[in-house]
């Protein structure tokens, strides 16, 4: 009875996140895919059943796909959408390079810190989540605006003769999104690095790496699994990440997200954004399953 | 080893500290070129410290390190001609063992055939040729130590530092593995100098051994010197076993002196030039202690009677433990087998011990 009770709340304690995962991730993914497929409806129900059951037809369309890859005076792979997913790929990718630059050396600097400051050190780096996410983006508008405060700082400076405009460009975007996503890639690379063995870098100064060719040579490839996971934590939100540059990013940097939200509520075009949802995961999920499937399989081999 | 070249790495006043507390304080070593010198201590002595300040990790406080004449004291550690094989061999996790051998000749720019050509003869050196391309957590402890004896060898250093190099093995294959280094260190013909704590390691190895204890060197001699000369307490206690008495110097000669203790008096076949009546300890190792039932004919010194209180077979060998009258401890060990008559000992038994003028060795503290 009671080994029964143990198997129980074992299959309990790993059912739940199961669980959790089906019910609010895949559920919702199924029912995007459904919608996917089908034909955008009217105001009151955005879209049609896939099953009319009073004409009994199987109500399948492929035009919301096909729609993304093909504009619609027939050119292929030329359309506002592919444009904006190819964005949304250069935003993210960026900001993952900026934060790996900027966290890199902050995790390194973090990890080597006496001990007893550590914890100090990484609550600074949590701080930030205390206040509103949105809070802080627009505390950005106040600091990059054409009266804003580095603007006021470079003219009193004599830097500049009149204000730059910072505000709705690329800048600003890519400042707000290093800024937000900074933390999940420092707090991944810390937790890598401080578990370097000194010890290597000893070695590799021994054998004459001066400090700068030891950290290329020794620090950098053995946090690597760090990099990826700090990487992937940074880019995978970008890619998708509408806030941000709604309120930063100027009309010219028209992200995919904004380009879901506009065919949702603007277009009311239900099945479309779906669709567009759809190919961005597929997008992203594909690629890091069949790296995941080679790296596990790397990993595997070891002890 | 005739030609050995004296103060081939010579440390002057070196002096570290962390601090307030001083971990290595003025020492002064004068090491022969191709010998390998052992640091002993147990841990906290200043061994490592030391050993760390040769290699450049740890800046001397003060002092000099001059290796060939020249002082590398503010080098860094990657422009020294000195190389370490480290305790947990600090082998590169994420290289394969060729290039973990290759990563020191390639930091000094060595052409790539000249690279080839040495790190082949260095992994033939250490048998591990048809390993070259595994990584080193697909290697046993024993393996990975050779790696790690072959990339601190890649580059001919001159000096060799090797940091409890048989620390992280179990005891038997640290056995095999000691006459297995020493082959190899001695063929390459390097001079070495290596940190331990372990006494057996350092005499089976080193051809002299330091002897540290509080960031100072008390004693320097080859293992025999140590074992035989201790040159003070610490020492005679710190290498083997030994019997302590303490006492004061009663005569006093060129070739002999005679210690008086709560025993008796204790004569002793070395003089030690001392004032009459100062503290002095004697120190008698339990094998040079012989032991019998019956009193010994013809033996009129060093004789002192007592009870055993316990025995300890240890195979090759047997352990007295025999109480004398004034309450101490005197231990005995006897070769097994070599006398009979000793099987009849048992416990309770009064027996009779003595040992020759020239076993025992009078210390000043």
């Amino acid at each position: 009875m009671n080994r029964f009770f143990r198997l129980l709340g074992r299959e309990f304690v790993i059912c739940l996140p199961f669980t959790w995962l089906a019910v609010f991730f895949l559920l919702p993914f199924l029912i995007l895919a459904y919608i996917s497929f089908v034909e955008m409806g009217n105001d009151i129900h955005p879209f049609k059943p896939l099953w009319d059951s009073a004409s009994g037809v199987l109500n399948l369309k492929y035009e919301n796909y096909s729609s993304i890859f093909r504009a619609e005076d027939g050119a292929l792979f030329d359309t506002i959408y592919l444009e904006a997913y190819g964005r949304s790929l250069k935003y993210a990718f960026a900001t993952g390079l900026l934060c790996l630059t900027f966290g890199y050396p902050f995790a390194y600097f973090l990890a080597r810190a006496d001990a007893h400051l550590r914890p100090a050190l990484l609550m600074m780096v949590m701080l930030p989540f205390w206040t509103s996410f949105l809070l802080r983006v627009y505390a950005w508008k106040g600091i990059l605006a054409d009266q804003g405060l580095l603007n006021q700082l470079l003219l009193a400076l004599g830097l500049i003769a009149e204000p730059v405009q910072m505000l709705y460009t690329d800048v600003s975007m890519l400042v707000g999104m290093t800024y937000v996503y900074l933390p999940f890639m420092v707090l991944p690379l810390y937790a890598n690095l401080v578990k370097l063995d000194y010890g290597l870098l000893e070695a590799a100064y021994d054998l004459g790496a001066t400090p700068w060719k030891a950290f290329w040579l020794v620090t950098v490839p053995l946090s690597r699994a760090g990099i990826i996971a700090g990487f992937m934590l940074v880019f995978i939100p970008a890619l998708g990440e509408f806030v941000i540059p709604s309120l930063l990013g100027g009309p010219e940097n028209l992200m995919i997200g904004r380009v879901v939200w506009d065919e949702m509520f603007t277009a009311n075009n239900w099945p479309r954004a779906s669709a567009l949802a759809v190919v961005m995961i597929a997008a992203i999920v594909v690629p890091l399953a069949l790296y995941y499937r080679r790296h596990g399989q790397q990993a595997d081999g070891r002890h | 080893m005739a030609e050995m070249k004296e103060g081939y790495l010579v440390t002057e006043d070196l002096v570290k500290r962390f601090d307030e507390a001083v971990a290595v304080d003025e020492v002064n070593l004068s090491i022969r070129q191709g010998e390998i010198f052992a640091l002993l201590g147990s841990s906290g002595c200043g061994k490592s410290t030391l050993l760390r300040m040769l290699a450049g990790f740890e800046k001397p406080s003060s002092g000099r390190i001059l290796l060939g004449g020249q002082d590398v004291a503010a080098l860094p550690p990657y422009e020294r001609p000195i190389n370490m094989m480290f305790q947990n061999y600090a082998l590169f996790p994420h290289l394969d063992i060729w290039e973990n051998v290759a990563f020191g000749l390639k930091r000094e720019g060595c052409p790539k055939d000249e690279i080839k050509r040495r790190v082949g003869e260095m992994l033939e050196l250490v048998q591990l040729a048809p390993y070259a391309r595994r990584k080193p957590h697909q290697l046993s402890g024993g393996q990975q130590q050779r790696v790690a004896l072959a990339r601190s060898l890649a580059k001919r250093p001159q000096l060799l530092l090797l940091d409890e190099p048989l620390g992280a093995l179990d005891k038997k294959l640290r056995e095999q593995t000691q006459f297995e280094l020493v082959n190899i260190i001695e063929s390459v013909g390097v001079t070495c100098v290596m940190v331990t704590h372990d006494q057996e390691e350092a005499m089976t190895m080193a051809n002299r051994i330091a002897i540290m204890s509080k960031g100072r060197v008390l004693q320097v001699g080859s293992p025999k010197e140590v074992y035989e000369f201790p040159s003070n307490r610490f020492v005679a206690d710190f290498i083997g076993n030994v019997n302590l008495f303490d006492g004061q110097l009663s005569l006093d000669e060129v070739d002999r002196c005679a210690v008086t203790t709560a025993l008796g008096e204790m004569q002793v076949g070395h003089g030690i030039s001392g004032a009459l009546g100062m503290p002095v300890t004697l120190a008698v190792r339990p094998e040079k202690i012989s032991i019998a039932k019956q009193c010994p004919a013809g033996v009129d010194r060093n004789l002192f009677r007592g009870r055993v209180k316990e025995i300890a077979y240890f195979g090759s060998f047997n352990t007295f433990i025999v109480v004398t009258p004034d309450g101490s401890k005197v231990k005995i060990t006897e070769p097994n087998g070599s006398r009979h008559d000793l099987l009849d000992l048992t416990w309770e038994d009064e027996v009779f011990f003595w040992w020759d003028d020239t076993d025992g060795v009078a210390l000043r503290d």
